[in-house]
């Protein structure tokens, strides 16, 4: 077996050991969490798509909100870029593979399990997760179905995957770097990434931690979360968000580090401030440890907490800037073609940066009681989170499957889903500012009148949206079984990097013998 | 693989998939178990499963190193792997050692009364002290706390009813008292173990596999006299202190705290067990011991929990 795949389908696909195969399956798996997580919010909204109760039961409403929060976070967005990491990290660093093969399949194969899981709780008796992605006690512990005790032996499970994924890809990027591969010749993906996983290395174990605290509080009689013990429900909330806020940036800096590949490919430059944008990720992952409480701005904290987290929070434009001057520097002057992955790449600069500012609105303390629990809240982190990670992510895609499987996809087609993706986003998500600082609060079922409009546009730009999807879908499946063929190892002109050293498509096991570097 | 150059990637395995099931399994039957407090069935059969599996995995990865398969890059990553993981577990630790302090500093004095200055309204005295009033008069605040806010509030009717008494340093009053203390004793017992395996380490190091495996053993059994006193300890906080995972949040941090050390140290103690038993059958080499090695390290850092564990919990409480 040492120069192919194998050729039984079930000992290729479930016994796995190569990092591309293994990515190909996270990236399948995140598409289809994708899906069914689109699926949850076109319930969301086809509910609110008009004031009064018109299709699902408020109870089976929280559910949706829940579960697509929890899908599309753990099981779309992260397992997205772990099978970017798969497949690109070795083929970017020149290295055979991935340190630790067999682990790193075990990590894959956790999460079908995990979500298998989490998702069947929909159809026990009591329904499935009610409380919100952020899962705040005493609604999570007190007040929640008994099926509670699925999604936290879930979560530990999506836990363990993480970590698991995290060791492998940091002991890749410190030990299998081919001769010559420098840690500042590295490209940004692989830095973003390795920075990511320590990330995860270091707050999914408390996320851990808090879904335990949870499990004791509920089965076991400790008091944690419960005052009357002299714990502290928003005990939960600092547990949570130390994990969640740097959970933001292990969502954001991969996706930062497929469009600093990407930028300077079509606008045919390298990329501005290299140096810079790797201290830039570096700090702004640090500064993502000590900022979380700026989730919970209202819920009474001392006034000194209050105006620390304001400020540290602030603090993180900094860094976040130097990467949008960068990436715009990059473009500028350059000999720009707009191929669908730099589109995207474009959008995702514009969007971000926007989402960005949303947040420092939000980081104002005294303006984010106003602004908490609104759709104002909701329309910001998606502008972040599909804006920048989705569309770094779609980019990636366009960007690299032709390398992968030496076919081209239909460019009118990616064109055609860029604008209906960009545009229906906006009609989505744009008015949701509106409703939330006009004080609509967010994951309720039914809504004043006063709301009544924006709504319906929101919702009638979320089903573009999806439709959108599908197109990428069909655009994908099309390439791979039916796209021209490319036989140029470079694919784009402007591309640079070791991966693009190597024929199109690359074969099974690449760079058995290391590379060197000049 | 002989065109594989010097890293070894290995042929395709049933492994993984095999641990996913057994982990998944497990996860889905723990979850039946605690709903209804009896239906472990589901659990056990993953444990099973995740048992056979990993016992044929780790039989592997040692039969792949002593077939030389194992380079010394390899070796590398394994060495990243073990000290990330023990990274995780440190992260795993500093969830419940931020819990303790953030309830002590924090909450207690504020469920006391004591006045939390917040941004919507800058007048202590009020609200904030009026809701400790409100929620639960009478309450103090100390630590360890022996009553329950609940329980100085309503009294008999309490859900949570603090305990008899802390697990406390007995002051230097009377040396009879802390030559019974068993805290003292598992401090002085876990910080001789980290000394034995030491010895162990270097022996190896020389190649002195008699040395090895004589204080190898003398640390597993050190590991396991600190469960069986550490049980001990836990049997007398339930039978005679009125100490339980019920008794408000000294007893919910106390037992969650020591308990995951615990776990930890019966796992540290299989680790070194097992390294014992690979040494009795001439496994390790002066140069080629990371099973071993990896071993000693977590029971460092074991260690090290304990310590910091001995003066936060136990000392200056
Ligand atoms: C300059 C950068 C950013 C700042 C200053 C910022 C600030 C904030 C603040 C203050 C909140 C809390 C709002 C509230 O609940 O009242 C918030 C919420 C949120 N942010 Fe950001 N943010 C930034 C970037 C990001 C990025 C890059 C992501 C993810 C990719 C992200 C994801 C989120 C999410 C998911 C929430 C809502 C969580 C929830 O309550 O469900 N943010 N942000
Ligand atoms: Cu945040």
């Amino acid at each position: 077996m040492a120069h192919g795949p194998s050729e039984n389908f079930f000992t290729r696909w479930f016994f796995s050991t190569n990092h591309k195969d293994i990515g190909t399956l996270y990236l399948w798996f995140s598409f289809a969490m994708f899906l069914l997580g689109g699926a949850f919010a076109m319930i969301i909204r086809a509910e609110l798509f008009q004031p009064g109760m018109q299709l699902i039961k408020p109870e089976f409403f929280n559910q949706m909100t829940t579960m697509h929060g929890l899908v599309m976070v753990f099981g779309a967005i992260m397992p997205a870029f772990v099978g970017l990491a798969n497949w690109l990290i070795p083929m970017m660093i020149g290295a055979p593979d991935m340190a630790l093969p067999r682990m790193n399949n075990l990590s894959f194969w956790i999460l079908p399990f995990a979500f298998a899981i989490l998702v069947s709780t929909l159809f026990m008796e009591g329904g499935g997760p009610n409380f919100g992605w952020t899962f705040y006690a005493p609604l999570s512990t007190t007040y929640a179905p008994d099926t509670v005790n699925y999604f936290i032996f879930g979560v530990h499970l999506m836990g363990a995957s993480s970590i698991m994924g995290s060791i492998n890809i940091i002991a890749t990027v410190m030990n299998m770097r081919a001769p010559g591969m420098t840690y500042m010749k590295m490209p940004l993906f692989v830095w973003t990434w390795l920075i990511t996983a320590f990330l995860l290395v270091a707050v999914m174990p408390v996320l851990a931690g808090a879904v335990t605290m949870m499990l004791m509080d509920i089965n076991f009689g400790t008091s944690f979360f419960d005052a009357a013990g002299g714990g502290d429900p928003v005990l939960f909330q600092h547990v949570f968000w130390f994990f969640g806020h740097p959970e933001v940036y292990i969502i954001i800096l991969p996706a930062f580090g497929v469009v600093s590949q990407i930028i300077p490919t079509f606008s045919r430059k390298p990329l501005f401030g290299y140096s810079s944008m790797v201290y830039a990720t570096a700090a702004i992952a640090f500064l993502s440890f000590i900022v979380w409480a700026h989730h919970m701005f209202t819920v009474g904290m001392p006034i000194a907490g209050e105006l620390y987290f304001m400020y540290a929070t602030m603090l993180i434009a900094v860094p976040t800037g130097v990467k949008v001057f960068n990436w715009i520097t990059t473009m500028y002057k350059g000999s720009i073609t707009y191929e669908t992955p730099m589109l995207f790449c474009i959008a995702f600069v514009i969007l971000f940066t926007f989402g960005g500012f949303t947040g420092m609105m939000l980081s104002i303390a005294a303006a984010d009681t106003q602004y908490h629990d609104t759709y104002f809240v909701v329309a910001h982190f998606h502008y972040v989170m599909v804006a920048g990670a989705v569309f770094s992510g779609t980019a990636a895609i366009y960007y690299w499957l032709p390398k992968w499987c030496g076919r081209m996809y239909d460019e009118t087609m990616g064109k055609v889903q860029f604008w209906l993706a960009f545009i229906a986003f906006n009609i989505t998500f744009m008015p949701q500012h509106f409703l939330g600082l006009a004080g609509m609060p967010r994951r309720y079922s039914d809504y004043g009148l006063q709301f009544a409009d924006w709504n319906m546009v929101s919702s009638i730009g979320a089903f573009m949206y999806g439709g959108a999807q599908l197109l990428f879908l069909f655009n994908v499946i099309r390439t791979i079984g039916w796209g021209k063929p490319v036989e140029d190892p470079k694919v784009w002109e402007g591309a640079d990097g070791l991966e693009w050293t190597l024929p199109t498509p690359p074969p099974f096991h690449t760079f058995s013998t290391p590379p060197v570097l000049k | 693989m002989t065109d594989q150059g010097s890293y070894y990637v290995p042929e395709q395995s049933k492994l993984p998939l095999g641990a996913a099931l057994g982990m998944g399994t497990m996860g889905f039957g723990a979850a039946m178990w605690v709903i209804d407090g009896q239906s472990a069935t589901v659990f056990f059969v993953g444990l099973a499963i995740l048992a056979i599996v990993m016992y044929k995995w780790w039989g592997i990865v040692i039969e792949e190193n002593m077939n030389g398969m194992v380079s010394n890059q390899l070796k590398h990553s394994y060495v990243l792997g073990m000290l990330w993981f023990i990274f995780s577990e440190v992260m795993f630790f500093a969830a419940f050692f931020g819990a303790l302090f953030y309830v002590r500093v924090l909450v207690n004095p504020w469920l006391g009364g004591e006045a939390a200055i917040t941004l919507f309204d800058d007048t202590p005295t009020d609200a904030s002290t009026a809701n400790a009033e409100l929620l639960y008069p009478g309450y103090e605040a100390t630590w360890p706390p022996l009553v329950t806010p609940d329980q100085a509030a309503n009294g008999e009717s309490a859900k949570f009813v603090g305990p008899d008494q802390a697990m406390s340093f007995p002051g230097f009053s009377s040396w009879q008292r802390i030559l019974a203390w068993l805290p003292l004793w598992n401090t002085i017992i876990l910080l001789t173990s980290s000394y034995t395996v030491n010895i162990a380490h270097h022996a190896i190091k020389e190649g002195d596999r008699k040395t090895f495996t004589r204080w190898l053993g003398i640390t597993v059994l050190l590991g396991i006299v600190f469960l069986f006193l550490q049980a001990e300890e836990y049997i007398e906080a339930y039978q005679h202190m009125g100490l339980t995972l019920d008794s408000g949040i000294y007893g919910t941090t106390f037992f969650l705290l020591t308990g995951f050390h615990g776990a930890h140290v019966t796992l540290g103690t299989i680790m070194l067990l097992v390294s014992f038993l690979r040494g009795l059958r001439g496994h390790f080499k002066d140069n080629d011991h990371f099973g071993f090695e990896a071993a000693a390290w977590y029971w460092h850092f074991v260690d090290v929990v304990w310590v910091g564990l001995f003066l936060i919990v136990y000392v200056f409480d």
